[in-house]
Formats: structure tokens, sequence, C-alpha cells
């Protein structure tokens, strides 16, 4: 099939109106805040040098911090003020998505603003000053017919990078909960699905390059003084704004939200929620491409209805216990816990994805190796790899103290090279997913851990608060507790990480409702 | 002579110099200007010429003494309304470059709030007066000559129908032909409109065949005031060499171009 054949343009079409708009409204409104607030700034800073060197420090280190940090930052910091404002002045808001991705942003977009305007009103000539103060005007109407019209390329040059910068940042937004452009890209990326990858790019493209066109077309206008041509522009990105905002209106707002983490298994399982719940008769909408923490966050805040998560991720990240509980007891307790916060630990999908020792079969068995207690006595000779968090994870420690692992050498990997390394030699041992179909395809074995150093990774189904009184929500869901095998999630996760249209999330979501029932 | 227009009074500015020092610009000079009259000031450049000229119409503060505008003290007029009632040219026209010719010469009677149609018709009133036609009104300034801006600069100066005009070596980026027109029309304005002109100008043969009186700038001080006759008798030694130079050229002018039939 040719790339441009590919079916997976078609179903990256499906979802454009809903990106698209999200991604120019974000970008839009943040773009709109960051002017209102650099534009009088610069004016005030232009005669002041120290308040100005200031400003334009503190900007520049905005623009240092990378796009997805500063993003991220700005969802712990707004849900903190929430929790403030609903002690101190009894309302909330949702920390979740649109805000913090808008506040950030806005803020990523000051620093050209700023700089070109100073940089602008400070080249304008001193006798033009002197001029306008000789023949009668005030500070105030000096600024305004001569100082700002003279500014005005520059100034606009400043915009115009700015707001290019701000739609290709805002793809960022998608791991915060904002629906953008960047859906495409995240998804994409975890699916190996470079369609929508490249389709995203695109879009995001094509708009940064729509939108500085308008805004030149904007800046000629006012600079030769044509009225047609400035509302023209301006016209066009009302039009866009507009645009963007009429399928959001038509759409409910009553549907359920199914959260999803950056990786395959979760587009997987979210897709496949969403799917049993429209089956069941009610409007679901996936929110993908979610940080480990923010989505948690987002289910407790009831900005997500429903996502799948891990009791050990659950246990070892967010309630940071450092026992390892036995599997039955660790669900038991962590119910509990999630209880006391109304979340609803509301069943196990039947299936566990945990950290996993694996190396190749024949390699084992060549070795004689069956658990990690046998790997312990070959671990000085070999070597491990794991990804880039794993080492640093309470699991790596229980290991080591409880099998007295050793190895020669221990390396940092990608996650998805991990398993072609250790299938062809390169490494002998890695930390895999049990739940990852190249554990099949690659025939590698999982190593037994008989003294239960990993916790248990069971994927268990977490609802809202909001959700937790709601029955046909459970009934539609129920269906799926216990169906899924780690078999069935293995060669799913293979499937979907194969590149065709048959490894979209909501084609393998199909593929593994079906293949479970037959069971 | 009639009451003074413009009066200074033992008036001096320093600025900020290199590090700690301060540049005396203006020391202690007195100097007042008729109704009506026609006063250059001349003196080589740092002499303070350009920094008197400001202080009338408080583009700069003064440190010491008083200025006074039509018998008012400049301090206790508010700046903006005083520099509304005052024409002022400046050095190579200071158009606003993104504003039409009609937009800058009507720019202070719109500040002061005529109503529209009047302005337009000031306007191209103004324009005629200094013999700009018509179709340079919706030009922008980059598209017109040197002696054409400044001309737009002197119609700009006049719209709100001053009584003062200030002007700051407006002839001096122009050439010969040019200059000597845009001269002897201003002067030709002044008399007619009854203007009280104050033009600074390092050029004496400039200030001799235009001004009604003269005064000497050097260093800050005020070296001598008086008509061409009367500076002409003066003994102080910079203000003979500044008479001098035209004198001299003046009659090897006449050697080297004998006019045939002179009286």
């Amino acid at each position: 099939m040719s790339l441009f054949t590919d079916a997976r343009w078609g179903e990256a079409l499906t979802h454009l109106s809903d990106y698209l708009g999200n991604h120019v409204r974000v970008s839009v409104t943040a773009l709109a805040l960051g002017l209102i607030v650099s534009l009088p700034l610069a004016i005030a800073a232009r005669n002041r040098p120290l308040f100005r060197s200031v400003l334009l420090g503190i900007a520049s280190v905005v623009q240092t911090v990378p796009g997805l940090a500063l993003l991220a930052l700005f969802y712990p910091l707004l849900l903190a003020l929430a929790q403030v404002t609903l002690a101190w002045f009894g309302f909330t808001f949702s920390a979740f998505g649109f805000l913090p991705a808008v506040l950030a942003l806005a803020l990523y977009s000051m620093l050209p603003v700023l700089r070109n305007t100073i940089t602008g009103l400070n080249g304008v000539d001193a006798a033009l000053l002197e001029a306008a103060k000789g023949v009668g005007m005030t500070p105030r109407q000096s600024l305004f017919t001569v100082e700002l019209p003279l500014a005005l390329p520059v100034i606009m040059a400043g915009i115009r990078t700015s707001a290019v910068w701000v739609i290709g940042t805002a793809t960022l937004s998608t791991p915060i909960g904002q629906t953008s452009l960047g859906n495409y890209i995240f998804a994409g990326l975890q699916t190996q699905n470079w369609v929508f990858v490249l389709f995203g790019c695109l879009a995001a493209a094509v708009l940064a390059l729509a939108v500085d066109q308008l805004l030149a077309l904007i800046e000629n206008g006012l600079r030769h003084r044509s009225r047609i041509r400035a509302s023209l522009g301006g016209l066009g990105i009302a039009a866009l704004i507009a645009a963007t905002l009429v399928p959001n209106m038509a759409r409910t707002s009553s549907s359920y939200i199914v959260g999803a983490k950056t990786f395959t298994e979760q587009y997987v399982l979210s897709a496949l929620i969403a799917e049993r719940l429209r089956a069941a008769g009610f409007s679901a909408s996936s929110r993908e491409g979610l940080g480990s923490n923010v989505i948690f966050d987002a289910l407790a805040s009831n900005d997500v209805d429903v996502y799948v998560d891990y009791s050990g991720t659950l246990w070892v990240n967010q309630f940071h216990q450092s026992d390892t509980p036995p599997r039955e007891q660790l669900l038991a307790e962590l119910k509990a816990t999630l209880e006391k916060q109304n979340i609803t630990l509301f069943g196990e999908l039947g299936f566990e994805n945990a950290y996993a020792l694996v190396m190749p079969k024949k390699r084992a068995e060549a070795l004689g190796i069956h658990s990690i207690a046998d790997l312990a006595a070959h671990a000085p000779t070999l070597s491990i790899a794991g990804d880039y968090e794993f080492f640093s994870r309470p699991e790596w420690a229980a290991l080591k103290s409880a099998y007295g692992l050793a190895f020669r050498t221990q390396r940092t990997m990608q996650p998805d090279f991990m398993y072609a390394a250790v299938a062809s030699g390169e490494v002998d041992v890695i930390a895999g997913y049990t739940s990852d179909g190249l554990i099949a395809k690659y025939d590698l074995a999982v190593l037994d851990d008989p003294r239960h150093a990993i916790p248990p990774y069971d994927a268990i189904v977490l609802l809202a608060p909001k959700r937790a009184p709601d029955a046909g929500l459970q009934a539609a869901l129920k269906p799926l507790l216990g169906r899924i095998n780690i078999e069935a999630m293995r060669a799913a996760n293979l499937r979907a990480s194969g590149n065709d249209a048959a490894a979209s999330p909501d084609a393998v979501a199909r593929w593994l409702w079906d293949k479970t029932e037959t069971h | 002579m009639s009451t003074p227009i413009i009066a200074y009074s033992h008036v001096a500015k320093t600025f900020a110099g290199r590090g700690l020092s301060r540049v005396v610009a203006v020391d202690d000079v007195s100097l007042e200007v008729g109704k009506g009259e026609f006063l250059a000031i001349v003196g080589g450049s740092g002499s303070g010429k350009t920094t008197l000229l400001r202080l009338a119409n408080r583009l700069i503060e003064a440190d010491r003494g008083s200025i006074t505008i039509e018998g008012e003290d400049v301090r206790t007029v508010d700046p903006v309304s005083l520099r509304r009632r005052i024409g002022y040219v400046f050095q190579s026209g200071a158009l606003f470059p993104h504003i039409s010719v009609a937009g800058n010469v009507g720019i202070t009677p719109k500040l002061l709030g005529w109503p529209a149609a009047e302005i337009a018709g000031r306007v191209s009133e103004l324009l005629e007066l200094v013999r700009l036609d018509g179709d340079h009104h919706d030009r922008l300034p980059d598209e017109l000559s040197g002696g054409q801006r400044q001309r737009v600069g002197v119609a700009r100066a006049l719209a709100a129908r001053p009584q003062i005009v200030l002007m700051d070596e407006p002839f001096g980026a122009l050439d010969p032909l040019t200059r000597d027109a845009l001269r002897d029309d201003f002067r030709a304005l002044h008399d007619r409109l009854a203007l009280t002109t104050v033009l600074i100008t390092h050029d004496m043969a400039e200030a001799l065949l235009l001004a009604d009186r003269i005064a000497v700038m050097h260093a800050g001080t005020l070296l001598a005031l008086g008509t061409p006759a009367e500076l002409s008798q003066s003994g102080d030694a910079y203000v003979s060499q500044l008479l001098r130079t035209p004198r001299r050229e003046a009659e090897r002018l006449n050697a080297l171009l004998p006019r045939d039939g002179a009286a």
C-alpha cells in the first residue's frame, strides 16, 4: 500500500476538526493573553533600564525551559492553586487541559513580543520624538501617533515569531490534557503510526504558516494605512477562530472522557473502553497521551472519568510505599487508599504489565535459568539494560537486595530498542514489561520472581469520584473485568505496534474484544 | 523696542557630562525679543544656541533664571499647551515619515481639537503659503525633496496660527538655490503674518541677511547683541572674526562678478 493511499490518512482526517479546533483555541487564547501582558510591560519598560533588563532576563529564562517541562510544571502549580482557592474562597477550577496550557504558552510567547516592542520603540529616531513633543503632543499622544506606528514593523515581527512558536509548542500540551494537533504526534510516536505523526506535523506547520501570513497581511495593512488589507487579515483570524468553535458547540458535553497514558497499551485500552461505552449507548471521547501523574490527578478532580492504571505504579509512584505485600493484599490496601480520595477501584482487567527480567528463551534454557534466583549466579558475567527510569526505581533496589544481583554492566535504552538488543545478543538481560508484544515476537522468556521483589502490576480500571454512583457506566464496563489475559494483551500490543491501518488503537481494540469473546 | 514677547533673565543650564562632571550649555544669559522682531542667534557648535532655543518652549527645563513668553513665566504654564501655541521648525524638517504631508501640517490643529473641515482648509491655505501645490497633499515625506520637506516643516510650525516661531537651523541642509528661495519666502511670511521669530544658525551671512537683530553665543554666554550695524561696531574679537568672513566673501564676489551698468 503506498503512503498516499494509506487508510490511516482518512482516519487522521476524522479527528482533524476536533484536534485543529482545540489547537487553534488554545494557541490564539495564549497568544492574546501573552500580548495583553507583554505589550504594556514592554511600553512601561522601554525607558527604565533596570526594569527592562529584569523583564527580558525573566522572559529569556522562561524561554530556556523546554516547552514540555514548562507545560508540565503548570499543572501541579494550578492544582495546588485550585486547592487554595477552594479552601479560602470556596470555589475551585480545573487545573487540567486548557488553563495550564494557555498559561504556559502565554508565558512562552512573551520574549519575542517584549524584545521586539522594546527594540522597536527604542529605535524610533530621537529627532522625531523631539518633534512630537515640539508640535505639542502629550507623552501618550506621542506613543500612539508616532512611536507605536513607527515601531510597528518590528513589533509585528515579534508577534509573528511568537505566534509560530506558540502554535508549534501547543502540540506539547497533549500530555497535560489539552487536546491539540499534538494528539496525532504523541499517538503516532507511541503506536508507530508514522502517518499520524506526519499528519500532525503537517497540520501544525500549515496552521502556523496560515496565521503568520494573516498577521503579515494585518501588518501590511497597518503600515500602508490600508483598511482593506488590515481588515482582511483580521477577518481571516476571526474566521479561523469561528470555524474552530462551530464543531465544538455542536458536540454534546455530557460524554464520558476516557484517559490514556503515553504508551501503546494505554491507547488500545482507552479505545476499548470508549467503544464499550458507545456500544452501551453512551457518548465517549478519549483524552490520550496524558502524563502518568497528570492522569491520576485529572481523575481525582473529575476531569477524566475512567482510565486504566497499574496497581504497582500507584503503590510506588502515587502513594510512595516501599514494601511489597502479596498481590491480593496490595490490591485490597490500594482500594482502601483510593476510596479515601473517593476514587473507585472498579476491578482488574486480568493481566499484569509489570517490570520483568527478560532474556532470549534459548539462552535461558542453555544456561539453565528459569527464575531470577537462577540468574543471580550468572549475573556477574552478564549485562543488563533497562528503560530511562528503571535503575532508579525501588523495584531495582528490591531485586538487587532480594537476589544479590550484580551485573557486569548496566545500560539505559529506549524501550522500543531494548527487545531487539536482547534478541540480537547485544545485551544479555533486559528489564522489560510483561505485557509487551515484543516478548512473543522475539521469543523471549520472562524470568520468575519467586521472592516477589517486584510488586504486582495488575491492570485496574479506576473511576472518577463523580462516577462512583454511575450504574450505567459500571454495567457497560463490567464485561471487561477479568477478560483480558496476558497473552491476549501481548498479542494486541504487538498488533498495535505494526505500521499499517490494522494497527490503529481502534482497530486493535475491536480485535481484542472479538478475540477475548471467543475464549 | 516694543514690549518683549520672549524674555530670558539670567538663564543657566548645565548637562551631565562624562563621569560626574557637568557641561555648562547656557551660562547666565539675559535676552529680550520684541513683538514682530526677527532675531537670529549665531554661534558655533557647542555654543549653547540650540539649548537656548529649546528652553523657550520647555523642550528643556532651565536650572536657573526665568523665561517669560508673552509676559508669563514658562514654568507656570502647561508645557504641552505652551508648545501648541509656539511654532517650531526642526533641523531638516523632522516630519513624521508615516503621516502624509497634509497630516503633518495639520497635526497641531488636530491636537488642539479643531474640526476636520477647518483643519483641511487651513492645510490647503498653508501649503499655498509655503508655495507647495495641492498634489503634494497626500504624499508621504519620503517622496519630497529636501526643500519641499522644509517648506512642509514651516507650514506645520505655522498651522495653529502661532505668534512666535522658533527655528533650529532650518536651512542648513539645503542646496544654495533652495536655501536662498526659502529664506526669502520665510522672511516675507514673517513680515506678512507679523510673527516673532527666533532663528538659530551657525551661518553669520544668513543671520545678517535675514534678521533684525543678531545675538552671538560663545561657550554658553551671550557675547554680543544688536543690529548688523551695531555688531560691526563691536570691539569683541570673536564677533569681528564672525563678521569678517561674509564681508570678505562679499568683496571678493563683487570683484569676481562685475555687474554691467551697476550704480
